[in-house]
């Protein structure tokens, strides 16, 4: 037994790239993913709408680590190297896609109605409506709820640590397995995540303001 | 000895001075009618006869009570001034019953068959007896006030405040709202109320109060106020209001 | 591949993932009231005229919301008792979940709050009702009347995050998966099986919860016959 030293903050710090690649993976890979979904959300085909949707309400209805037990048994079953880093990057990118095609089509959908009549009346294709006229638009909208699931996808990356792979949330328990000191080895694991989100969370909410106009907060009681 | 009295108040919002040094008695049973154009402070004037503004200076009294900005002052105060707004301000979550029977409850401790009963008087004398059930979104502009009428009513107060109360309502539906104030009148119920309804505020009031750029410009009862005003604001006024 | 899948392993231990399922719905429960206990309270701070309150609350939402649940637990767990507090695991369990409802509640109800406009103040002291009673009769039931979907959103999320207490061995759902894959060492079944359930749970819980607003919420099923 030692204590808790600058050492072990290093190796914390280390760790925590792992969050952030693991966070980059989920966030470009369920970027992909949902945005195809969203699209087959929208799309004139029922068949599509239908899959998309129940793809959307099973990834959403189970709780992640389940997904990642799934995942990380599966690909063991099947023999594959690396199947932490492997469940882990595919179980976060798939339910990181269906929060994803949800907020982007909730963007789209808040598109007047309008503009795909003004878009129609000009000749335009559906594909052209939507690349041209519609897609445009929502990304604005579709801007600050996007930095803000960020903050969700860095802090379910620490639930890979439960099948093994090392991030920051594993570091800080092979951290604390060593030096029994919880309190400031996890206090410090919690503000190394704490200055990942954070700044997110008020990129959002400056979008958010950017995109809405200010509220003033009304004070009661 | 008049039941609202006001001495000297003056209220201003920053550097904005909204009333200047007004003076105004109201006796017992009368009905005053503060007319004016916007801005000219008439509704801030009424406002801060329940306290909801702040007065800069002066006093304010009702029924022998100066009106402060303490709570529990005020909340005694405020269960005997009854106030109606533009907007009817009804409680949408709550039916027409409970909006009418929230304050008895809480602030009178009534039982729940006494509240009843109560809002069952009420609401017939405003004609509504039959939507005791409903809430306020099932209801038209006019019953929605008619309602917020019972509901003040409801309390019993000793003077009613109507704040531009058929402003927001179609032509068709102000009568009825008229209609159900002018029985309160005739009831003896002492009234305050700033209003746009020239021809009402002739029939009805005993005493009509111009106010012009924060102050009582011209008073006087409608009779000789309507007939023959005696400064020109008041003539221009009356004569945009009535086109 | 010549995995065969092998559910009957799974089912009989049926009795275990029962009681796993009516234990994760418990923590969701009793989670689920006091966060949002918790959130009413931390609303009516945020919106307090005290700044210290205001800057409490704020700082406990913004601490919750950009932090892992998992470490909130880790915390409770591994590092109160560092403190002198020791806690089984479901007190842990329950106390992380609580901390953490409660602060997305405080978000959720005070949108709420500030939704309902100022006239409705107005009106309930004009008849001479005292501030607190303002609030309670007239703000906060129309602010919960209007965010209920939000929270009903957000409860069912942090039922199926509950599943991670079963990283410091709290007897839920997912806890009961990982004892009997231990056992019988079908793993995918097993979680296949669980997340099934899971997903039953969520419309358990939108269906329950869309039962209690008819109750808490009158006008609703007035305006829906109507």
């Amino acid at each position: 037994m030692r204590s808790f030293n600058p050492n072990d903050i290093l190796f914390l710090a280390q760790a925590a790239l792992w969050t952030i690649a693991l966070s980059l993976i989920a966030f470009f890979g369920g970027g992909i993913v949902g945005a195809i979904l969203a699209l087959w959300r929208i799309s004139t085909l029922r068949v599509l709408r239908m899959v998309a949707s129940g793809y959307i309400q099973i990834i959403q209805g189970m709780p992640l680590l389940i997904q990642l037990f799934i995942w990380y048994f599966g690909l063991n079953l099947l023999g594959m190297d690396l199947p932490a880093l492997m469940a882990a990057a595919i179980a976060l990118t798939l339910y990181s896609s269906a929060f994803f095609a949800e907020i982007w089509r909730g963007s789209i959908e808040a598109i007047p109605k309008g503009q795909w009549e003004s878009a129609a009346s000009l000749g335009l294709s559906r594909f052209e409506m939507l690349g041209y006229v519609i897609i445009p638009q929502a990304l604005r909208l579709a801007l600050p709820p996007t930095v803000g699931f960020m903050v969700q996808i860095v802090k379910n990356t620490s639930l890979t640590s439960l099948v093994g792979f090392v991030e920051l949330a594993r570091a800080g328990q092979l951290v604390n397995n060593v030096t029994f000191q919880p309190l400031p080895v996890f206090a410090c694991v919690a503000v190394i995540y704490f200055s990942t989100c954070f700044p997110l969370s008020i990129l959002s909410r400056w979008l958010e303001r950017r995109t809405h106009g200010h509220r003033q907060p009304v004070r009661s009681a | 000895m008049a039941i609202v009295n006001l001495s000297g108040v003056r209220k201003s919002y920053g550097s904005l001075s909204v009333l200047k040094d007004v003076s105004l008695a109201v006796e017992r049973g009368t009905v005053v009618a503060l007319v004016g154009r916007s801005g000219s402070g008439k509704s801030t004037l009424l406002r801060c006869i329940n306290g909801l503004e702040r007065i800069n200076a002066g006093e304010i009294v009702v029924d022998g009570r100066r009106v402060e900005q303490n709570e529990a002052t005020l909340r005694a105060l405020r269960q005997e001034i009854g106030i109606v707004f533009q907007s009817y301000n009804l409680f949408p979550h709550l039916t027409v019953e409970r909006n009418v029977t929230l304050a008895l409850s809480l602030v009178k401790k009534m039982s729940t068959a006494e509240g009843h009963a109560i809002a069952e008087r009420v609401l017939n004398q405003v004609g509504l007896g039959d939507k005791i059930g409903a809430y306020p979104e099932q209801l038209s502009g006019g019953q929605q006030q008619r309602v917020a009428i019972a509901r003040s009513l409801a309390m019993s107060p000793k003077v009613m405040l109507f704040d531009e109360v058929t402003s927001a309502l179609d032509p068709e539906l102000k009568e009825e709202v008229l209609r159900v104030m002018e029985g309160l009148a005739r009831e003896g119920m002492t009234m305050i109320l700033v209003t746009h309804e020239m021809d009402f505020a002739r029939r009805v009031a005993n005493e009509v109060v111009f106010m012009h750029q924060g102050k009582i410009h011209e008073q006087g009862p409608p009779s000789r106020l309507f007939v023959e005003p005696a400064t020109p604001e008041f003539r221009q006024f009356i004569s945009s209001a009535i086109n | 591949m010549g995995y065969t899948f092998q559910f009957g392993e799974v089912f009989r231990y049926w009795p275990l993932l029962v009681e796993g399922a009516i234990n994760t719905l418990l923590f969701s429960a009793i989670a689920m009231a006091a966060g949002l206990a918790v959130g009413i309270g931390g609303a009516v701070c945020r919106n307090s005229s005290n700044r210290a309150l205001r800057a409490v609350a704020g700082g406990y939402v913004e601490i919750v919301r950009n932090t892992p649940l998992l470490v909130q637990l880790f915390l409770f767990y591994f590092g109160l008792p560092a403190t002198g507090l020791r806690l089984s695991a479901t007190e842990a369990a329950i106390l992380a979940l609580i901390f953490n409802t409660g602060a997305y509640s405080t978000e959720i109800v005070r949108a709420g709050i500030e939704n309902v406009h100022r006239s409705q103040v107005e009106a309930a002291t004009s008849l001479g009702l005292s501030r607190t009673q303002a609030f309670l009769h007239v703000v906060l039931l129309q602010a919960l009347e209007r965010v209920y979907p939000a929270l009903v959103s957000q409860f069912i999320l942090m039922m199926l995050a509950s599943s991670i207490v079963s990283a410091v061995g709290a007897e839920e759902l997912t806890a009961y998966g990982n004892r009997i894959q231990s056992e019988n060492f079908r793993s995918m079944e097993v979680y296949f099986v669980c997340g099934a359930v899971y997903l039953g749970l969520t419309y358990v819980m939108r269906f329950v919860l869309a039962f209690l607003a008819r109750f808490l919420f009158p006008r609703r099923r007035a305006l829906a016959r109507a």
